[in-house]
């Protein structure tokens, strides 16, 4: 292999036969720039519907009630179901150790809140501190809602940022102010951005205690909010999530006196489900790439395996010439060998390089939400040339060995 | 030098045998130039391929220099070939994409010469044969006679026991034939074995001994007086 005198023979063949060299190597080349281009774009589809995904989803469950649509116990349909603080209470005392953030939610409807001369319809809901990780709601000013604030039944309000914006104008700083939600006072805590987006920030958040203390809600609750603690890999997380939902659902219908089968008086959504159906397009999408790359290195190698056939064909006149002149069938296969495996590696690292460097350059520039970074990983990268170059030389061996065998008396009869 | 004895060869034909050579004895000593003649399918190309090591005889014994030339392998042909043996084709058989001064090289590559050496080598048998000027010229950028020269010098690179030479004129015309004959002898007069297979009487007369080859037997084995070529130029 690292015999000096027949890098010579090879660097000669190789540079007066340019044309053949090319073609092997643009066979070769194209294949590995392809497949990386393709299975770049497949990890940037990925990551960008990942990342459009991961805005508002995490492992969340909201729990909701509507009106029973069938007859149990002897109770009629078309009862409207509402759930208690009691609800909420049994069912964080019962899964402490299942769930990371909890709140449950009264909403006043028709919330008008005014400041000053400016006035605003909003929507308006009671909640506890962790709300503000259950709406991945984040901070600009102030705090959040906290359990003093429940415990207290204090009159604070989180406002939204649009609200902030609408409300005060000028600038105006809104910490400490009060604003008058359905006439009654609340003094202004804090202001949250939320990544959904002005339809997310056109909420205000008060204490659910106080709201349902000073908006005639008694012990009523509209939903229920839970995320469940991290797990190990999304699998465990799907069947945590799915159990838990199972079980509560259940516990629920029992104690509101629900048919277990009816999917209207008590509802849970759970978003990992929405994932999950999210993941598996990402498995297809990630598939459908493969697939296509695999296929194209087949064609690759069926390319490389022709070119190396005519090759073969092309030098069987040289071959027996070499052989008549005392070369040994194994000078000749390795000959043969040594150039393919020389040219496709050259080749499929031209092809790895340049696509690499496309992804690189190029990459960053695309401006979709669906496509985002586009990179490939190095290693699978590098496997494939590596497949390609041993399938190159393995297809270039039978032709060459063949060729090696054939008696030099008929390579060099005219034809 | 040579030595044959009963030597038979048939080819497979689909379901028939083409009987080719029919015991042929024969010899050669060294620092003869013997034409071998006879018409098409006389069996003279098989008689020489057999000789070159190029194909295998079934029958008859072979013995070149005192070794016996049987069952060979790939291997030991490939090397007995290189050693003994230099090969000058009808078509020249150069190799195209090598200049003349690598084309002559070649034979020294597969003995495993350094390269440098080689080239000197190489350099020296294109002067022998005045091409000199035209070593780093491409075999389709010299005349048919220079091809035949390099392809001479090529078969004297490796310095070997004897030439074989089919048709070497073959594709040459008049002059160029009598130049490349003249060449020839001039090579056997420095006391090189050489055989050559052809079927121009004027060429065979240039030998110093004609064998005379018809369906596949020898029928006529006699020396000759040798016509030096340069005189017919």
């Amino acid at each position: 292999m690292f015999d000096l005198e027949r890098w010579q023979e090879i660097f000669e063949a190789i540079s007066k036969n340019k044309l053949r060299t090319f073609l092997t190597g643009l066979s070769v080349a194209s294949g590995i720039f392809i497949l990386v281009i393709l299975l770049g774009i497949g990890q940037g589809m990925q990551n960008g519907i990942s990342s459009e995904f991961e805005n508002d989803a995490a492992n969340i469950l909201f729990i909701f009630t509507g009106a029973t649509s069938k007859e149990y116990k002897g109770l009629n349909p078309g009862r409207q179901i509402t759930m208690k603080n009691d609800d909420y209470n049994t069912t964080v005392a019962k899964n402490e150790d299942k769930l990371e953030y909890k709140s449950s939610v009264y909403r006043i409807w028709g919330g008008i809140i005014n400041y000053k001369k400016e006035t605003g319809s909003y929507r308006v809901e009671g909640v506890y501190p962790d709300y503000q990780f259950l709406e991945n709601a984040s901070m600009t000013q102030g705090r959040f809602i906290n359990h003093n604030d429940n415990n207290g039944f204090e009159k604070v309000v989180v406002l939204g940022n649009k609200v902030k914006n609408d409300l005060f104008k000028n600038g105006e700083d809104p910490l400490g102010k009060y604003v008058q939600v359905k006439d009654i006072n609340f003094k202004v805590i804090g202001v949250y951005t939320d990544p959904g987006g002005e339809r997310e920030e056109s909420r205000v958040f008060i204490p659910i205690a106080t709201s349902q203390k000073a908006f005639s809600g008694g012990n009523d609750v509209n939903f229920m909010s839970f995320t469940l603690e991290k797990e190990e890999n999304f699998e465990s997380a799907l069947a945590a999530s799915e159990k838990f939902s199972e079980e509560l659902e259940t516990f629920l219908k029992e104690r509101h006196t629900v048919a277990p089968d009816d999917e209207r008086a008590i509802r849970i959504n759970n978003s990992l489900e929405n994932a999950k159906r999210f993941y598996d397009l990402m498995d297809m999408i990630r598939f459908f790439f493969w697939g296509v790359g695999i296929c194209t290195i087949i064609a690759g190698i069926v390319g490389v395996s022709n070119i190396m056939l005519i090759i073969v064909k092309e030098r069987t006149k040289e071959i027996g010439i070499r052989k008549a002149l005392g070369a040994q069938p194994i000078s000749i296969i390795g000959m043969i060998l040594h150039e393919s495996i020389f040219v496709t590696t050259i080749a499929g690292f031209i092809g790895l390089i340049s696509s690499l460097a496309l992804l690189e350059f190029v990459g960053p520039l695309i401006e979709t939400d669906y496509i985002a970074n586009p990179s490939v990983n190095f290693n699978v990268a590098l496997t494939t040339v590596f497949i390609l170059v041993l399938a190159g030389a393995i297809a270039g061996f039978f032709p060459a060995w063949r060729a090696a065998r054939i008696k030099p008396i008929i390579a060099l009869r005219d034809e | 030098m040579i030595e044959i004895k009963n030597l038979h060869k048939s080819y497979k034909m689909g379901a028939n045998s083409l009987h080719v050579l029919k015991g042929i004895n024969f010899s050669v000593q060294e620092g003869e130039l013997v034409s071998i003649m006879g018409s098409s399918g006389s069996g003279k190309s098989t008689l020489l391929n057999i000789l070159g090591m190029l194909d295998e005889a079934d029958e008859g014994s072979y013995t070149l220099d005192g070794l016996p030339i049987k069952n060979l392998n790939e291997k030991i042909a490939a090397r007995y070939r290189n050693k003994f043996l230099g090969f000058i084709f009808q078509s020249f058989n150069l190799i195209s994409y090598k200049n003349a001064l690598d084309n002559v090289a070649l034979p020294l590559y597969y003995q495993g010469v350094k390269h440098k050496e080689r080239i000197d080598i190489a350099m020296s048998y294109l002067e022998k044969v005045g091409l000199a000027d035209w070593a780093g010229h491409l075999p389709n950028e010299l005349s048919g006679g220079q091809k035949q020269r390099v392809a001479i010098a090529r078969a004297l690179a490796s310095n070997p026991k004897v030439l074989l030479a089919d048709e070497p004129t073959g594709a040459l015309d008049t002059k160029t034939s009598y130049e490349v004959m003249d060449l020839i002898q001039g090579i056997n007069d420095e006391g090189r074995t050489i055989l050559i297979v052809t079927h121009e009487h004027d060429i065979a007369e240039m030998t110093k001994r004609i064998v005379n080859l018809k369906d596949g037997v020898i029928i006529d084995d006699s020396k000759v007086n040798q016509v030096r070529a340069l005189s017919n130029v």
